[in-house]
């Protein structure tokens, strides 16, 4: 009876902590001056210096600073920070942007490396069972020396005979 | 010299090129025993010394580059495209690869240099060798071929000879741009050298474990000098840009980035093959990943696919790389699947929580960081392929994805060394995570009480939320390791009745590449506390005149002069701000000679800085100089932004970056690490301990672990 309520209360646990970090990252900022910081730092200059709009630094850059206004203007507005990015895409296209746009096409760019660490993680867990045969029957092989083909063995062994480099290392760690 | 060197390269081409056909010819003969009338142990030789007059070749076009730009030849296209007769000296060498077709001659330089090294070094494994010598002598021949047809550096320019060149890249006139970009191909060019003896072996059907011993000293090696390239293009960035950040995920970054990252995972992954004569097959795609990813880094910046800042030389050598990148890519495949029945595995796991299975998920979490790099700087390409339109793929995107998964790597740091080999108890794995634990909480503590904490400001801050789980996991990492050394010591203290000090020392050199390898995990976490201040940085700008003040954090900047200086090879504005921490005035620690020309001597001094703005006057081109301040807790960094046109009066940038410091004495540590971990053991380590026999239990927890 134990053993259930204990992993109970650790899922119990794990939801509420992961629920917690959903709700912490989906605060949106407020105030208008970190409002201002954190869109200037999702938009790019669009005078091709390759900089977040937030961190373009030189003195008399042509786009900057009216770009600069404008996003001010647009948060005084009372215009949401999605408003205020579709604003901007619209008006200087989507390079402006940061980051590509989590709908349509775009959004593959969110999801792909998501889905990747995923299905290597699921590979590797499965390999990890495959190679040891975990929860198989075959357990206590584990550890042993898979044959080699004799010939195949003798050929390596006659290689390591005739090489005569040894580092005195056994494998690092 | 132009006729010179270009004969140079002619020659190293044709010396190259005999080079992989004797060499490829002999080895076949070799292999089928086909009798023959010159013998191909003969013909092997031949192959191979024609490698090494191949680099003396090659070594003479580079000098005769070089000795061009020294003699201001502006006959020659690229040393007028590339210096100007006021260039300093240390960047007339620096002209050697500010340019596409300088960068490729350096690159076959260093291809030579290593080739060079590998073929005097034949007597290590003369069959092996000569294989290896041939397939380097194959990506030797791809360079040489550039360089002779599409790339040529000793090209004529056509007309009338200007009096001066343009002059360097003004972003290239900085210390760092002497020994960076070398720095850099060294580890670029080297993972050639792994490559080919991995192809090799595979070819030869070689047993795993000898070829990676024979190659780990140079992979090691190449990785050394690939992360100082990193880290000093890091330095560079941060102190020429003049935007407060030395990483902007640009793909020029990204390109060596990625090498970095399989030649790590390699790096791991050979311990298993050497230790269980596991991840064969693994290991021999990591290493020709690698290679391929030097390649592609360098297609994608040089052939103009992406543009970034770093690049500085764009030209069509586009298809050339892709073709050779499908000649490397069929040539790997084709030898994997004819020779795979070599590498099957020879041993099984045991456990999923061991070492082996820490190794597997390292692995996965760096080829999965590879692969979220590589996608974001693909991304806009096949956007603009699908959509009709680009997007941009910038450091929000990178912030979001890289750095968790760069998180959950540093995670896997702490926890792999805490397993041991094979299986561990559920016992063990709790005794080994409570000091770590224990840090990592109590600087989740520390770091909320001192203020660090995500909702600073009224919103959560995801970046500091980011920095607050790396500050976390940086202290229970370094606790793990710190015990790891405490353990081991305090048994060879107890045995061996020496002090602590001295029971680390012999420790270390009992298994450097155990506890060298430790260094360099330390010296990651250092730098990884550093990179996590940067969620804190703060910035300010103003225009100050004569006597006018500006605050940063504890700092206050006082305006005591604007002027301009000229020199030959440029003009600069720069303002004098006497800097103020509360209201005393900054000290800092300035050099000032040395004592019987050996000690160095340095005084305390008044702080003062002087960011500038300079104007190359070859190429008219600006460029800013920052003023940096740096101490343990942060760095006070100044830009010179400009002069207002309208009172004339300097604009001025002041940031306080935290912990950036920690960045660049993390990447000293790593060094140091692998310097250890490059030096033999003193003895083997399994036999370190001559412990008595009645002693013997005592010793064996402390080692639980561990080897």
């Amino acid at each position: 009876m134990a053993t259930p309520l204990r992993f109970r209360f650790w899922m119990r646990a794990v939801e509420v902590s992961v629920l917690a970090v959903a709700i912490c990252f989906s605060i949106g900022a407020t105030d208008a001056s970190a409002r201002f910081n954190n869109l200037g730092h999702r938009l790019m200059c669009t005078c091709g210096c390759a900089q977040l709009l937030g961190e373009c630094n030189h003195v008399g850059c042509p786009e900057s600073g009216h770009e600069l206004k404008e996003l001010t203007a647009a948060i005084a507005s009372g215009l949401s920070d999605q408003q205020i990015l579709d604003a901007f895409a619209a008006k200087y296209g989507a390079t402006v942007l940061a980051a590509p746009p989590a709908k349509g096409f775009d959004l593959v760019a969110w999801i792909a490396p998501f889905a990747v660490f995923a299905a290597a993680l699921l590979g590797t867990i499965l390999l990890i069972r495959r190679w040891g045969g975990l929860g198989k029957t075959h357990a206590a092989a584990a550890g042993k020396p898979v044959a080699l083909d004799p010939a195949e063995q003798e050929r390596m062994e006659r290689i390591r005979r005739e090489t005569s480099v040894d580092t005195g290392s056994k494998g690092g760690f | 010299m132009a006729a010179f060197g270009s004969f140079c390269l002619l020659i190293a081409f044709a010396l190259a090129a005999y080079n992989l056909l004797a060499g490829a010819l002999a080895l076949r003969l070799l292999a089928t025993g086909q009798p023959t009338r010159i013998s191909p142990e003969r013909l092997a030789d031949t192959a191979r010394r024609a490698g090494i007059a191949g680099f003396v070749a090659v070594t003479g076009a580079a000098f005769a580059l070089v000795w061009s730009v020294f003699t201001n030849d502006f006959s020659i296209t690229y040393i007028l495209d590339h210096s100007n007769r006021a260039l300093p000296i240390p960047y007339k060498f620096a002209a050697l690869w500010s340019g596409q077709e300088g960068s490729l001659l350096l690159w076959a330089w260093l291809l030579g240099v290593y080739g060079f090294v590998l073929r005097l070094r034949h007597k290590t494994d003369v069959k092996l060798y000569a294989y290896a010598g041939a397939i380097l002598a194959g990506v030797q021949v791809f360079f040489l071929a550039i360089l002779v047809w599409a790339a040529p550096p000793f090209a004529l320019w056509r007309g009338a000879i200007p009096d001066d060149g343009n002059g360097l890249n003004p972003l290239l006139q900085y210390p760092e741009m002497v020994i960076h970009p070398p720095l850099l191909y060294l580890g670029y060019v080297g993972f050639s050298v792994p490559f080919a003896f991995a192809l090799a072996a595979l070819m030869m059907r070689y047993p795993g474990e000898k070829w990676i011993r024979i190659t780990r000293t140079w992979t090691m090696v190449t990785w050394v000098f690939l992360t100082c390239g990193i880290f000093l293009g890091m330095h560079w960035a941060y102190a020429v840009l003049g935007w407060g950040g030395y990483w902007g995920w640009d793909p020029v970054e990204n390109a060596s980035f990625m090498p970095w990252l399989t030649g790590t995972a390699f790096l791991h992954s050979v311990m298993m093959q050497e230790r269980k004569g596991m991840m064969k097959s693994w290991n021999v795609w990591l290493i020709f990943s690698t290679f391929l990813l030097t390649l592609l880094g360098t297609l994608l910046t040089r052939a103009g696919l992406v543009s970034s800042v770093h690049a500085f030389a764009q030209s069509s050598i586009g298809t050339w790389f892709v073709v050779f990148m499908c000649i490397v890519l069929a040539v790997c495949i084709f030898t994997y699947v004819l020779q795979r029945s070599h590498l099957k595995t020879e041993h099984q796991l045991e456990s999923l929580v061991s070492r082996e299975s820490s190794f597997l998920f390292n692995n996965l979490v760096l080829l999965t960081a590879c692969f979220v790099i590589l996608w974001g700087t693909l991304f806009p390409i096949l956007s603009e392929y699908v959509e009709g339109s680009k997007v941009t793929v910038g450091a929000p995107f990178y912030n979001n994805v890289a750095v968790p998964i760069g998180l959950f790597l540093l995670f896997l740091t702490g926890v792999g060394p805490l397993l041991p080999w094979r299986s561990t108890s559920l016992k063990a794995i709790k005794r080994n995570f409570v000091l770590p634990s224990i840090a990592l909480w109590a600087t989740v503590i520390v770091c909320l009480v001192a203020g660090a904490n995500p909702w600073a400001g009224g919103a959560f801050n995801t970046g500091r939320f980011y920095a607050l789980v790396g500050f976390a996991l940086a202290a229970a990492v370094l606790t793990a390791i710190v015990a790891e050394f405490l353990r081991g010591a305090t048994v060879i203290a107890r045995q061996t009745g020496r002090n602590l000090f001295a029971a680390h020392w012999l420790l270390t050199r009992r298994n450097t590449r155990r506890y060298g390898g430790y260094l360099v995990h330390i010296g990651v976490v250092i730098s990884v506390v550093g990179l996590c201040g940067a969620a804190f940085n703060r910035n300010t700008e103003s225009e100050l005149g004569l006597h006018d003040r500006m605050s940063v954090g504890p700092y206050t900047l006082v305006q005591v002069g604007a002027t301009q200086d000229t020199n030959p090879n440029y003009d600069s504005d720069y303002a004098l701000l006497d800097v103020y921490k509360g209201n005393q005035r900054a000290r800092t620690i300035e050099f000032d000679g040395f004592l019987f020309h050996l000690v160095p001597i340095f005084h305390i001094v008044p702080l003062q800085m002087a960011p500038e703005k300079r104007v190359y006057l070859a190429s008219g081109q600006p460029q800013t100089m920052v003023a940096i301040h740096s101490t343990p807790e942060w760095d006070l960094y100044v830009v010179y932004e400009g002069a207002n046109p309208d009172t004339g009066q300097p604009i001025i940038k002041a940031f306080l970056n935290p912990l950036v410091g920690w960045i660049w004495i993390g990447l000293v540590v790593m060094v140091f690490g692998s310097i250890i971990a490059l030096v033999p053991s003193l003895v083997p380590a399994t036999t370190a301990l001559r412990v008595p026999a009645a002693q013997t239990a005592s010793v064996a927890p402390a080692l639980k672990g561990g080897a």
